[in-house]
């Protein structure tokens, strides 16, 4: 894309935790905005337009959200947009917001995306039984297990995999002092003890279910902080959830996503430093490595420890998704981390000299994809 | 950074109706997005950006709107987003995208559906969740507490408003997409009881069902978008003016004002609300308001403010020099969303 | 287009679990005990109900002030036929009340005879007998003049720190033609897909516009009631609103001639047995209904094991 230039210069984030019984919803988001806001050294009065994100509303069972969270955010007297893209919603956020500065149309733009789990339950808002419907639903875990299998199956891969990208990433979450799981006693042995939910995925291998909202401010010439992270492309790819001979292991739709962000940013895979990518469950690692063309075979990269904090390619040096999963901040805080690595203000994650980095969300049946990639220097 | 230009080339919509319960939300995107692409002249292979509102909660499940991209043929993948708001919204996203300079089409549509259930019910989910919702204030009644205030005022008589539901009434059926209302003189309406005092039933919006599409296009000719600019007020209805639209004023103000208008399609599902918004965006009696009947003979959830900016390009289409498009979200006119087309 | 038969109710129902902040807290804890709480701005406005910032600016509120108990209606309307959910049965008024020292007004009921309402009329805060910290426990406005009801005292718990908050809505769910049409179809023990004309596909359930291609779908496709299991899942995790009992087999069965596979249940059988290529075949249940549910679930048939070359297109 030819455009003007789009810089991060503020992100914010909440402490994750299953809940957050200490704020309103407005407070969550207040929460991850003033530190945003405080990392840039702007106030509400420097924002021009708002964007925000969440997943379905009945996870908090507001309806567009947006009119009431106004006046939390800032938003009074401004422009204020609600995205809402399923499990890629986050970075789809962050990608509308970015595209207010990037077309010239705004200068500085807060976009804040989040969930407030706690305020309900995922599984019964994904698994309500609606008139006409087939009776098999049973949440995301139950829709992707049987793909995660179909993956095993085609590329032999061992079954510990799933567990080795586990144990990475909580180890990796133990550098974040937001990360909601903190297990220092994480290892293969006891993910392999915990039950299995939706065979073949464990407990263990799954993403918890999490309080917490994420917030970035761009601004269109970076000149307000000495260290902003320059976004060097975006993309958006959608396909149907189904049809004959879709590959639901890794969808064209991510893997359009991905050439079309590396291309624009003039780049290619070999030169990405580090990335977040958005893995709800762990063998998510592996299937996303390849869609993304990072490896060509993703397990066993993960088998030999490429991706770990000190490996080739480092893979969500956060902790991930596995770690930490408001659902519709999932996505944003993938792109957000990546921008903290290219700015060196990801503490004791970071990848040390990171100088391009990529954020990758994706939702619904593996249908809805968002990715970006952000630069230390200026394009 | 000078903006591209961009152009309205096509529109289509479904009769709004009181069902649609033929169509599945695939089936009702298949055939406005083929009917509006053939209005433009275009293929589907030629969309480069593809955006839509529509809203859980009114269609009764979560995710409705990944349904809908099966209507769209999106294979090979496209580039494509969702805002859980009117259509009108999904407009400026698409808009704004456009003006990236890599694309130069993009297909944006909406639907809803009013006969699933009492969008009024969904309406009180959207006030504030710790001091509104559990009241369960309903739409007609914050109408006309709003009503109320304009009349005491002396902003606008019980009289101007039967005039105000009479003209829309007729004008909605010379709509062929709007359904039938029974016609009648302000005398009669205004012996009409009250539904929400002091708003009778003609006051209020007709719900229904429906789906819209806009193909968007850089050059190429047909309605041009001088400017699209939304913005938002505050939320809680006591702590704002609800004589006036602030927020209405400031979007038309930033889409390039309302020179040269003389259609003006407003997203107001009650009748006291075209009086404020007519009043609050300084429209005098040159221009004429909603032609199409607007969003009192046929208000459809998510729908109704696409629908607004596609009769103004309609407007222009057929000789107007400029036309205004207004999309409203929230009680009260809380969002509020201007479109300014005008003829090339 | 074909008439619709096939409607069903729904309804969309949970009590959320709100937690409120410190703000919203404070506002609530008073309410509890009777008394009613604004907030003021950095700029000296007394916002009531309160929230955590001025919405003007986003600024934090500075402080809190008592406000209240009487105050001032600035406009009303009548509700003469109470729906369910709303704070009172009986008709009542909506009301915006600027309480005293507040610089916004509230929105809430008022009881109040309809004669007697008038704008500018003074009215006063009567708080419910048993309150629980929620907006509620203000339980309505009424005229000033009028006796108030003596406060009934609620034990001094803990700050409020969170309330429940009911969503309900009903819904009347249409099947759609295309639905419908299949539906009928399993009446008769029948499983109807339906061929894209553009890529030739034969969908199953059938869809009205064929995913691909973006163009309507119309000839009606039987299917064979056998088919092959391509990939599947165990549910072993029970859940709210759960329909059968886990440990249960979820798979996606390709009927023969199916081009796309269907999203089912694997029964008959030990769900250890459940694999990619097995071959199985539609169970129907005694009572048809229209729905898919009327196939109980697909069972294991006498049939070797489709090679996984011969499905492999897929998963
Ligand atoms: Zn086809």
């Amino acid at each position: 894309m030819s455009h003007e230039r789009c810089a991060v210069i503020g992100i914010g984030q909440t402490k994750y935790s299953a809940k957050r019984g200490d704020v309103s919803m407005p407070g969550l988001l207040r929460e991850a905005a003033q530190k945003a806001l405080a990392d840039a050294g702007l106030g509400w009065k420097d924002i021009d337009a708002v964007v925000i994100g969440k997943a379905p509303d009945m996870f908090e069972g507001v309806v567009q959200p947006e009119l009431f969270l106004a006046g939390a955010l800032g938003a009074v007297g401004k422009p204020m947009m609600r995205v809402h893209t399923a499990g890629s919603v986050g970075g789809s956020t962050a990608i509308v917001a970015s595209h207010l500065v990037s077309s010239g149309v705004h200068k500085r733009v807060l976009t804040v995306a989040y969930e407030k789990q706690s305020e309900s339950n995922a599984m019964w808002a994904l698994s309500q039984r609606f008139p006409f419907q087939p009776p098999v639903a049973a949440g995301a875990g139950g829709y992707f297990a049987p793909i995660i299998r179909a993956y095993m199956r085609r590329t032999d891969a061992p079954d510990h995999i799933g567990m080795k990208v586990v144990v990475k990433d909580r180890t990796n979450a133990l550098k974040n002092p937001l990360a909601h799981i903190h297990d220092p006693e994480i290892s293969i042995e006891k993910v392999r003890a915990t039950p299995m939910l939706w065979d073949p995925i464990r407990y263990g291998e799954t993403c918890p279910s999490s309080d917490g909202a994420c917030a970035m401010i761009f601004s269109s010439d970076g000149s307000e902080v000495a260290n902003p992270a320059w976004v060097l492309s975006t993309a958006m790819r959608s396909e149907p959830m189904l049809f004959p001979g879709r590959d639901e292991v890794s969808p064209r739709a991510g893997r359009d996503c991905a050439t079309s962000a590396y291309k624009d940013a003039g780049i290619t895979p070999a030169d990405i430093d580090c990335a977040e990518i958005y893995v709800p469950f762990s063998w998510y690692e592996p299937m996303w490595l390849e869609n993304l063309h990072l490896f060509e075979n993703g397990w066993r990269a993960v088998d030999e420890g490429k991706t770990e904090l000190d490996g080739e390619l480092p893979i969500n040096m956060s902790g991930g998704v596995l770690s930490s999963n408001p659902i519709g901040a999932s996505g944003m805080i993938r792109f957000a981390e990546a921008a903290r690595q290219v700015r060196g203000t990801a503490e004791a994650h970071q990848v040390d000299g990171a100088k391009i980095a990529m954020g990758h969300a994706y939702g619904g049946g593996s249908q809805f994809f968002s990715m970006w990639i952000v630069g230390k220097e200026r394009p | 950074m000078a903006l591209r230009d961009v152009h309205i080339a096509g529109f289509a919509q479904l009769p709004n109706s009181h069902d649609l319960d033929d169509y599945d939300e695939a089936e009702m995107v298949q055939e406005i997005t083929e009917r509006a692409l053939a209005d433009a002249g275009l293929r589907r292979e030629d969309v480069g950006f593809t955006c839509s509102g529509s809203n859980d909660y009114v269609m009764g499940r979560p995710f409705s709107f990944t349904m809908a991209i099966d209507g769209l043929g999106a294979w090979p993948p496209i580039r494509e987003s969702h805002v859980e708001m009117d259509g009108a919204w999904a407009m400026y996203e698409a808009y704004v995208r456009l003006q990236h300079g890599d694309v130069d089409v993009a297909l944006v549509y909406c639907f809803g559906k009013s006969s699933l259930g009492s969008v009024d019910k969904v309406h009180t989910y959207e006030l504030d969740p710790y001091s509104l919702a559990p009241l369960q204030v309903d739409p007609h009644s914050l109408a006309a507490m709003q009503a109320r205030m304009l009349l005491e005022q002396g902003l606008i008589t019980e009289a101007e408003l039967a005039h105000i539901a009479c003209r829309a009434r007729r004008d909605g059926n010379k709509n062929p997409n709007a359904p039938h209302s029974d016609e009648a003189d302000a005398d009669a309406l205004l012996a009409q009881p009250y539904v929400r005092e002091p708003l009778r039933a003609h006051d209020l919006p007709t719900r229904t069902d429906g789906a819209a599409c806009i193909v968007l296009r850089v050059g190429g000719g047909g309605p041009r978008i001088r400017g699209i600019a939304h913005i938002m007020d505050q939320h809680q209805p006591g702590s704002r003016d609800l004589t006036d639209a602030v927020s209405a004023r400031q979007a038309l103000e930033a889409a390039g004002g309302a020179d040269g208008v003389t259609v003006a399609e407003l997203h107001a599902p009650y009748t006291t609300q075209v009086a404020v918004l007519k009043r609050a965006m300084g429209l005098d009696d040159e221009v004429a308001i909603n032609p199409s009947g607007g969003a009192i003979p046929a208000c459809t959830p998510m729908v109704a403010g696409l629908v607004r900016i596609g009769e103004a390009a309609m407007a222009v289409r057929h000789g107007a020099p400029a036309a205004i498009g207004h999309a409203t979200s929230g009680s009260l006119l809380q969002h509020n969303l201007v479109c300014v087309l005008e003829a090339e | 287009m074909t008439t619709v038969e096939l409607v069903s109710p729904f309804v969309l129902e949970y009590a959320y679990k709100r937690s409120t902040g410190p703000v919203i807290g404070r506002f609530l804890t008073a309410l509890r005990a009777g008394r009613i709480e604004g907030v003021r701005t950095a700029t000296g406005r007394v916002l009531c109900p309160p929230v955590e910032y001025d919405p003007e600016t986003g600024e934090d509120i500075v402080d809190f002030v008592e406000v209240g108990p009487e105050g001032t209606v600035t406009t009303w309307t009548w509700v003469a036929e109470p729906e369910p959910g709303q704070p009172l049965s009986e008709p009542f008024a909506y009301a915006l009340v600027k309480l005293d020292g507040a610089d916004t007004a509230m929105l809430h009921a008022l009881k109040c005879g309809k004669d007697a309402l008038v704008t500018g009329m003074r009215v006063r805060a009567v708080f419910a007998a048993e309150r629980s910290g929620m907006i509620t426990d203000l339980a309505y406005f009424q005229p000033a003049d009028l006796p108030a009801p003596e406060l009934v005292p609620v034990p001094a718990e803990h700050p409020v720190t969170r309330f429940k908050a009911p969503v309900h809505a009903e819904y009347t769910v249409a099947a759609g033609a295309t639905t419908a049409e299949f539906l009928r179809g399993i009446l008769r023990k029948e499983l109807n897909g339906r061929r894209c004309p553009s890529c030739d596909k034969i969908y199953i359930p059938p869809r009205g516009s064929c995913p691909l291609c973006g163009v309507r779908t119309s000839e009606v496709v039987p299917l064979a009631q056998k088919g092959t299991v391509t990939t599947f899942s165990i549910i072993r995790i029970p859940f709210e609103g759960q329909v059968l009992e886990p440990p249960y087999a979820a798979a996606h069965v390709l009927l023969d001639g199916a081009d796309v596979p269907l999203l089912h249940i694997v029964g008959d059988c030990d769900v250890d047995d459940v694999r990619m290529g097995m071959r199985v075949e539609a169970v129907w249940v005694e009572d048809l209904q229209p729905t898919l549910a009327s196939v109980r679930y697909f069972r294991p048939i006498d049939e070797p094991d489709a090679t996984y070359e011969s499905f492999k297109e897929h998963v």
